[in-house]
Order: C-alpha cells, then sequence, then structure tokens
C-alpha cells in the first residue's frame, strides 16, 4: 500500500521536475545560458492562471492557456532585453558575461517575484485544476490531478522530443548546441534559433507552471526554491544533457518522496542534495554531461 | 608599489570616505547608525567575494556559506560555554577557512558554472543542517548569543567602520601587490600562468583562504552585533545574492567598489521600505539597469575603473 502510493506520488512529482528541468537545461545546452529567472517565470505563468479563472471568471482551460502565453512571453522578454543585450555587448569581456548573465537573470527573477507579491500578495495560491475527483489506483485513492500532471508532463516532454529530433527546426536548434558555428556557416540564422530556443523553453516553463499552481500551488516563495531544484537536478543529470536531466528528475523526486514518507517531511530535500554533493565530488559534469 | 596605490584617486577617496564616516555618530540618529553597521559588515562580505571572483576569477555563488560558518560556529560556541568572544571568533575563522578549504578543492577539479554549482549546493547544505540539527544551532527560528561586542550603538558602528576600513586596506593592497597580479594571471589563463612558473593552484588556494578569512571574521562579528545569527540574516541563498549583486554592483576587480555596492545597496534597500514589497523591486531594477547599461559598476561610472583594470 504505501509502496504503491509512494510510486505512484514519486512519479507525479518527478515529471512535473522533469518537465521544469527540461526546459533549464534545453537552453543551457542551446545557447549556453543559465536562467536564473526560471522559478519566477513558472511562479508568474501559475500566478496568472490563477489570477484569470479566480478574478475573471474564465474556465479551467482559459486560465491554463493564459498562464502558458505568460511564461512564453517573460521568457522572450528575457532573451531580448537582458540575455542578448549581454551576450552582445563589447563592454565585457568573454569570460565574465557569464556571471553578468547569471547576476542579471537572477535580480530579473527578483524583479518578477516582487511584482507578483506586489500585486497579487504572497499568499499560496491554487490553480483551478482542469480535472477534478479522485481515482482509485492500485488501491492508493489518487487525486485524478496527479495523474493528468504526469500525462500532460510527458506528452510536452514528448513533444519536445519529437521537434528536436523529427522536424528542421528541431534538428537545426539540435545541432546549434552540438556546434555554433558549424550551423551558421551551413546557412541557419543562429539569432533565429536563439530565439526559437528560448520560445519553446518559454512554453515549457509555463506548462510546468501551471501544473505545479494545479498540483502543490505556489506563491511567490517558491520562485527560489524553484530555480534551486532544476538547477540541482540539471546539474546531476549533467548540463545540457536532457535525457540525464529526465533521469535525475525521476532520481531526486523519489528520493525526496521516499524520505517524505518514510522518514519526515522536514528532510525531504536532504537526501538528494547529499547525492548531488557526492556526484559533484566524483564525477563533476554529472550523470550524463558530455564535457 | 605603495607609491602606485597612494596615487591611485579611489584610495584617497576611500580614505576620505571612511573620514567622513567616522565623523557621523556626532550627527545621525541611533537607527541610521544601526543600518549602517550592518551595511559595513556586508560591505567586508562583497569585498571578499571580489577577492575570489575579480582576481581569481573563480564565480562563488556561496559566500553565504563561509559566512554563515563563522557566524553560526561563533555563535554556538558563546551558547554553549560562554568563553571570551575573541576565542567564538577566532573559532568562527578556523571553521570559515576550513570551509574555505572545502570550497577550493572542487574548484581545482571543475570550471565556471560547474565550481558555481557546488558552491550553491554547499549553502543549500549547511542551510539544511542548521534546520535539521535545531537542538544545536535554533534551527529556523534562530540563535541568541549571550554576549554583544557593545551595547553602545557608536562603539558597534565605529568597530565596523574600522573593520571594514581595515580588511579593504588589506585586501586591497594583496590585490595590488605581486600576489594579486599572479593571481589575476593564474584565473585568467592558468595554463600560461603555470608555464610562466607560477604556482597556480598555491595561489587560488591562498585566495580562497584569505576571503574565507575575511568572510568568517565579518560574519562572526556580525553575530555580536546582533547578539543573534539566524538562517535568513546569514546563511540563505538570499544573503548571498545580494553580496554578489553588491560586488557587481559596485565595480568588480576593484575591492573599493564592492563595499560601496554592498553599502549602497543595503541602504538603498531600507531606504525604500515604506514602499513593501516594491522596495526590493527598485532596487533590483536600478541593479540589472546599472549592470546592463555600465557594466564596469559605480566605480566605472565614475571614472575609477580604467585605474583599476
Amino acid at each position: 500500500m504505501l509502496f504503491w502510493q509512494i510510486l505512484i506520488d514519486g512519479f507525479a512529482i518527478s515529471s512535473l521536475y522533469a518537465l521544469g528541468a527540461t526546459g533549464f537545461t534545453l537552453i543551457f545546452g542551446v545557447t549556453g545560458v543559465l536562467n536564473l529567472s526560471h522559478g519566477a517565470i513558472m511562479v508568474a505563468a501559475a500566478v496568472v492562471a490563477w489570477a484569470v479563472a479566480g478574478s475573471f471568471g474564465f474556465g479551467a482551460y482559459a486560465a491554463a492557456l493564459f498562464g502558458v502565453a505568460t511564461g512564453f512571453s517573460l521568457s522572450l522578454i528575457t532573451y531580448v532585453l537582458i540575455v542578448r543585450r549581454l551576450q552582445q555587448t563589447r563592454a565585457i569581456r568573454e569570460e565574465e558575461k557569464e556571471i553578468f548573465i547569471l547576476t542579471a537573470t537572477l535580480l530579473w527573477g527578483i524583479m518578477i517575484q516582487e511584482a507578483i507579491a506586489y500585486l497579487f500578495t504572497n499568499n499560496a495560491k491554487t490553480v483551478m485544476p482542469i480535472v477534478e475527483g479522485v481515482v482509485t489506483m492500485l488501491g492508493v485513492r489518487t487525486p485524478a490531478n496527479e495523474i493528468f500532471t504526469a500525462i500532460v508532463c510527458w506528452v510536452a516532454i514528448g513533444a519536445l522530443w519529437g521537434f528536436v529530433n523529427r522536424t528542421r527546426a528541431g534538428k537545426a536548434l539540435l545541432a546549434a548546441s552540438m556546434n555554433p558555428r558549424g550551423v551558421t556557416l551551413l546557412g541557419f540564422e543562429l539569432s533565429r534559433i536563439y530565439i526559437a530556443v528560448w520560445a519553446v523553453y518559454g512554453a515549457l516553463a509555463g506548462v510546468a507552471g501551471v501544473l505545479l499552481g494545479m498540483f502543490l500551488g505556489v506563491s511567490s516563495y517558491s520562485a527560489g526554491p524553484l530555480t534551486a531544484s532544476a538547477f540541482s537536478i540539471v546539474v546531476l543529470g549533467g548540463l545540457g544533457s536532457v535525457s540525464g536531466s529526465l533521469i535525475a528528475a525521476y532520481v531526486v523526486g523519489y528520493l525526496e518522496t521516499v524520505t517524505a514518507y518514510l522518514v519526515s517531511p522536514a528532510y525531504r530535500a536532504i537526501p538528494a542534495l547529499l547525492l548531488l554533493v557526492v556526484v559533484m565530488y566524483l564525477r563533476p559534469r554529472g550523470l550524463l554531461g558530455r564535457r | 608599489m605603495l607609491a602606485r596605490i597612494l596615487q591611485s584617486r579611489a584610495v584617497w577617496f576611500s580614505l576620505l570616505a571612511a573620514i567622513v564616516a567616522a565623523t557621523l555618530p556626532r550627527f545621525v540618529s541611533g537607527y541610521v547608525l544601526g543600518l549602517l553597521t550592518v551595511a559595513y559588515y556586508f560591505g567586508v562580505f562583497s569585498m571578499a567575494w571580489d577577492l575570489l571572483f575579480g582576481f581569481a576569477n573563480e564565480v562563488n555563488f556561496g559566500p553565504s556559506f563561509l559566512i554563515g560558518l563563522g557566524a553560526y560556529t561563533a555563535g554556538i560556541l558563546d551558547n554553549l560555554y560562554q568563553p571570551p568572544i575573541f576565542v567564538c571568533v577566532a573559532a568562527g575563522v578556523a571553521a570559515a577557512m576550513l570551509g574555505g578549504v572545502a570550497l577550493a578543492l572542487p574548484a581545482l577539479r571543475v570550471r565556471g558554472p560547474y565550481f558555481g554549482l557546488t558552491t550553491l549546493v554547499a549553502v543549500l547544505m549547511l542551510q539544511n543542517f542548521i534546520v535539521v540539527a535545531a537542538g544545536l544551532t535554533g534551527g529556523e527560528i534562530g540563535l541568541t548569543v549571550p554576549d554583544v561586542l557593545s551595547i553602545d550603538d557608536k562603539v558597534n558602528y565605529w568597530l565596523a567602520l574600522g573593520f571594514m576600513t581595515i580588511s579593504g586596506a588589506l585586501l586591497y593592497g594583496l590585490s595590488r601587490s605581486p600576489v594579486g597580479l599572479i593571481l589575476q594571471a593564474s584565473g585568467q589563463d592558468a595554463v600560461q600562468a603555470g608555464a610562466l612558473g607560477f604556482h597556480v593552484v598555491k595561489h587560488k588556494l591562498a585566495a580562497f583562504l584569505v576571503s574565507a578569512f575575511f568572510s568568517g571574521l565579518a560574519g562572526a562579528l556580525m553575530v555580536f552585533y546582533l547578539g543573534a545569527a539566524s538562517v535568513s540574516t546569514f546563511v540563505d541563498v538570499t544573503v548571498g545574492v545580494q553580496v554578489i549583486i553588491g560586488a557587481v554592483l559596485g565595480g568588480r576587480r576593484t575591492i573599493l567598489g564592492a563595499a560601496l555596492g554592498a553599502v549602497f545597496l543595503i541602504v538603498a534597500g531600507e531606504t525604500l521600505r515604506p514602499l513593501g514589497d516594491l522596495a526590493t523591486f527598485i532596487v533590483s531594477a536600478v541593479a540589472l539597469v546599472v549592470i546592463l547599461a555600465f557594466p564596469g559598476g559605480l566605480l566605472g561610472l565614475a571614472g575609477g575603473a580604467r585605474e583599476a583594470a
């Protein structure tokens, strides 16, 4: 009974982690940017969905759509207004750009977070779920929403996989992550590929944020921890490796769920952190990292 | 070298600022003094961080790991046994330096973002440990320390100012010394610096130790100023972020700019406090605009970057 419960709960949480981390690692793999406003963008998507459903009386689907659109637009704004400017400026030495992008996206994330707190207060908010009710699976009473979350996550990850491996634009994107100069020589506009990656990332972060809002609820305080968990999952899996992130998301999700059920919810983050430290010392490039 | 330092405008300006600041207790209220006291400790945090980033080129996301180790070691020791304050502070510094070595080990193996991540994990570990070991550390509620540096605002203020001035002078001197140049060379191109016969590992390790020394010392002293230690004032990632933003805002690779940026950040945050949640928004927005428009930071704006670069 407990075994099945851990298995099902862990699966839903891990799927959500996987979706959140996928976009994050995609951006790093293709553009070399670690976007520290990740958590804030997810929270913004969820809070907008909540506000649209609550204040304007739209249905759950329309609310979710608005949420995803928010993630999408914020991601493009992040790229065009902040990341691209820093990448193209000549006032900063190349090797220092990394820290500038990290600092700038972090500040941007704090701005989004504070704007949310100011406009919508920092109370926890739960987005109106698209599916309601409870299903009994393997003798465990599971909210239907939890199953829905896992399914949507996998559909989104599957869509991303199909896009990257089966479409021309996706293949160009994959190529850009391997060798940007080579792609340019083949006549692809690198700047358009980057815009596309940030658009895809924004949609993924939006979906992940809205699902998170339905499943666990969010507040403006969640932004930092969300970025941190995406960060640690991505490091564990290997920076830039999408399949590594997926595996790592399940490792972290299950470690947390097992700890929460069998030991105490207070300790849930610790085993994953310990694992992360061990991995950093023994295999700094992560499980499936390239470099 | 000494002559070159004395020619720098930034040094004379800082000296003047320190003298003006020393006379402040005659004019302003205890509230302002308390605010500035905290700001000065943050100034030291940022300067210690700038030594690692600006010179050794190591992006340390965990300044609050070193600060927290110093603060909590000193606080716990005082809470348990009440030895003289300087013993607690010395223990805090020692713990922070051990932490510095622990951070330096992966830094010598992995580069760039990977190292940044290890340091971030170090902060999260420390934070979790403090919460779990609540019996010893006070957990999420915080730790109260029975001793304080002084109960007089002015004495506390002068102590913090003096501490920041001396730390600034030492760190600035170090960064402009031959050792600082070797450090900079090792940070920019470790292979070439090694080929020139400099011991890169030794210099980087030394940079970590110095940075940890000042972070730990400032953290431990701040505990005895506040009379309490809590995760949100010393260890939380946001504390580290504030330290980093202060240094980048003031101007990286300048040491003195880092102190300026940190003090500005704390004072601006407090001045805007009546605006509530908007205060942090505005401070972050200002910092973001400075970073985007003037990457040299406040000191770069003032024209000090040319001589510092």
